[in-house]
């Protein structure tokens, strides 16, 4: 296991999430309609576009400057809770993942556990809320189990992928307590959280670009 | 979709073009998208500015002039202004008095005001104090949700904080004010059509010919209840009973009756239920003092109402009277 992700190869992470919330982006926002202000799939879209225009103008060296970059631009682009959210889960990813490359898997499930910690320090979002905790939480336990199982970049970060979407296909039963959808009360029952659905992405976009990281 | 629009993804910055033009005693930073009084910063005096999301007309950029706002931030429609945009606006209106932030309690407008407050004292070390509105007593059981939505109290709000601001009261004075207002005010509404969102091009949710939604926010997010279509008598008592008793309003309080349309419905309409509205006031013996009519707080081409009341001291209502010269508010002057 000495070898592990690069500053490229993570960068290739958000830009596969990139890519998965644009072909996604009209699922965000009818999830988002039926429960909230039908705008996550573009407002998330808005924002990583204007990543991916950040990150051709100024390549930031090491990954800690690259999640910073990312995480600031989330924050001025994207707007709603799921700016500060998202904005907050990439700064504290690059606060956390340090200089050194390539990136062990455990340091990769480190700095995200620390992106988690932000989401829930900005958000207060408890399990079960119906929020992107909801799919965040489970992949974060998957990936750390299956790393202390002894499993590497592939097959953890699958686990961790299947478990962040049964995380979010739990959240159709979940009565929102966070958020515009806990305005509904009982009838945000039965729909699909948008976050938590946007959170899923996030983690299959891991596992796509960084599977092959040996 | 019909709209009187160039591109949906124009509207805002559309917009903002049209206010600069219409007037010239505003300004605006189109990068940050802040509007804001062209004669400011006001040496000495609070500065006051909100935002939110686009869409809610006059409300927040309709606002701003004497004895009102100093700033508004404008967001994507119904999507809360990122904490750039309030850190701009909170650098335009500071005078050396310090700045007071008025935000709307949604989940997104309150992360976003709180990286901003944040991010100022780190950058200019200015003095920031929020407030946030929460008047909306559809959302009941409020500890289990992200809390009442800010709503209608956040005009009247506006309104009377701006005038203790332009008195040349400190800070801490003003954001009493501003959280008195809060305390004492209470609203609810109703919607008999979704509103469409310009880049999503359909309603947000459907509603049908004999229906109508209780309870609902200013987003085109579903209300609480789903009900038979009601005549204006129904509608007013639906809302207004809710408000009463949750204060509660009593006997001889006196009150701003503020009846709101949320966009798509007819000042005419507005004054059938305003009076079927005082009827009821009058039955509980609550004194009206003041009256605003209009559609101030709107959720697009949304067709609807919203009652809020606010119980006055002689204070609020000196400061409610007092002159103020804003695109959408103006008296005194």
């Amino acid at each position: 296991m000495s070898d592990g992700a690069t500053r490229t190869d993570l960068e290739q992470w958000v830009r596969a999430f990139a890519q998965q919330v644009d072909d996604n982006k009209d699922l965000l926002t009818e999830l988002d309609a039926a429960i909230g202000d039908a705008d996550h799939g573009a407002n998330m879209d808005r924002g990583l576009k204007a990543v991916l225009v950040a990150l051709e103008q100024d390549q930031p060296a090491t990954p800690p400057a690259l999640f910073n970059k990312v995480g600031m631009t989330l924050v001025s682009t994207v707007g709603g809770a799921s700016g500060p959210l998202y904005g907050t889960l990439f700064l504290r990813f690059g606060g956390a993942i340090g200089d050194e490359e390539p990136v062990s898997p455990a340091r990769f499930a480190a700095a995200l556990r620390a992106g988690l910690d932000g989401v829930v320090a900005r958000g207060k979002a408890e399990p079960g809320d119906k929020t992107m905790y909801d799919a965040l939480a489970p992949a974060l336990a998957a990936l750390d189990a299956a790393l202390s199982d002894g499993a590497g970049w592939d097959v953890a970060l699958q686990r961790a992928s299947s478990a962040a979407e049964s995380g979010r296909d739990a959240t159709i039963e979940m009565l929102a307590r966070k958020g515009r959808a806990s305005y509904l009360g009982e009838r945000s029952i039965g729909h699909q959280d948008p976050g938590a659905t946007s959170a899923a992405l996030l983690v299959a976009a891991a596992y796509a670009a960084l599977r092959d990281c040996a | 979709m019909k709209k009187l629009i160039n591109a949906p993804e124009d509207v805002v910055t559309d917009a903002l073009l049209g206010i600069e033009a219409a007037h010239p005693e505003l300004s605006v930073d189109h990068a940050h998208k802040v509007i804001y009084r062209a004669d400011g910063p006001h040496t000495g005096k609070v500065g006051i500015i909100s935002g939110g999301g686009s869409g809610h007309e006059p409300l927040h950029g309709g606002f701003v002039g004497l004895g009102m706002l100093d700033a508004a931030c404008a967001g994507e429609i119904f999507t809360s202004p990122v904490p750039d945009q309030m850190l701009a606006a909170t650098k335009l209106v500071d005078g050396g008095a310090g700045v007071l932030h008025v935000v709307k309690n949604y989940t997104g407008d309150v992360m976003n005001f709180e990286m901003a407050a944040e991010l100022a004292a780190a950058e200019t070390g200015a003095n920031v104090v929020s407030v946030v509105t929460d008047d909306d007593v559809a959302v009941q059981d409020s500890t289990w949700t992200a809390g009442r939505r800010g709503v209608g109290v956040t005009v009247l709000l506006e309104k009377i904080a701006g005038a203790a601001a332009e008195q040349g009261r400190p800070l801490e004075q003003v954001a009493g004010v501003a959280r008195s207002v809060n305390a004492n005010g209470r609203s609810m509404g109703l919607a008999l059509t979704s509103c469409t969102v310009p880049a999503v091009g359909k309603p947000t949710f459907e509603l049908g010919d004999d229906e109508m939604e209780l309870g609902v926010g200013i987003h085109g997010e579903p209300g609480r209840e789903r009900r038979s279509l009601a005549s204006a008598k129904e509608c007013a008592s639906l809302l207004v009973e809710p408000i009463l008793a949750d204060l509660p309003y009593k006997k001889d309080d006196a009150v701003i009756c503020f009846v709101n349309g949320l966009g798509g419905t007819p000042l005419i309409e507005l004054y059938v239920l305003y009076n079927e509205v005082a009827t009821i006031l009058s039955n509980h013996g609550v004194q009206v003092a003041r009256s605003l009519v209009g559609s101030y707080i709107t959720s697009l081409d949304m067709a609807g109402a919203s009652v809020t009341l606010l119980r006055l001291d002689d204070e609020l209502l000196k400061l409610w009277d007092a002159p103020v010269r804003t695109p959408a508010l103006r008296w005194g002057i």
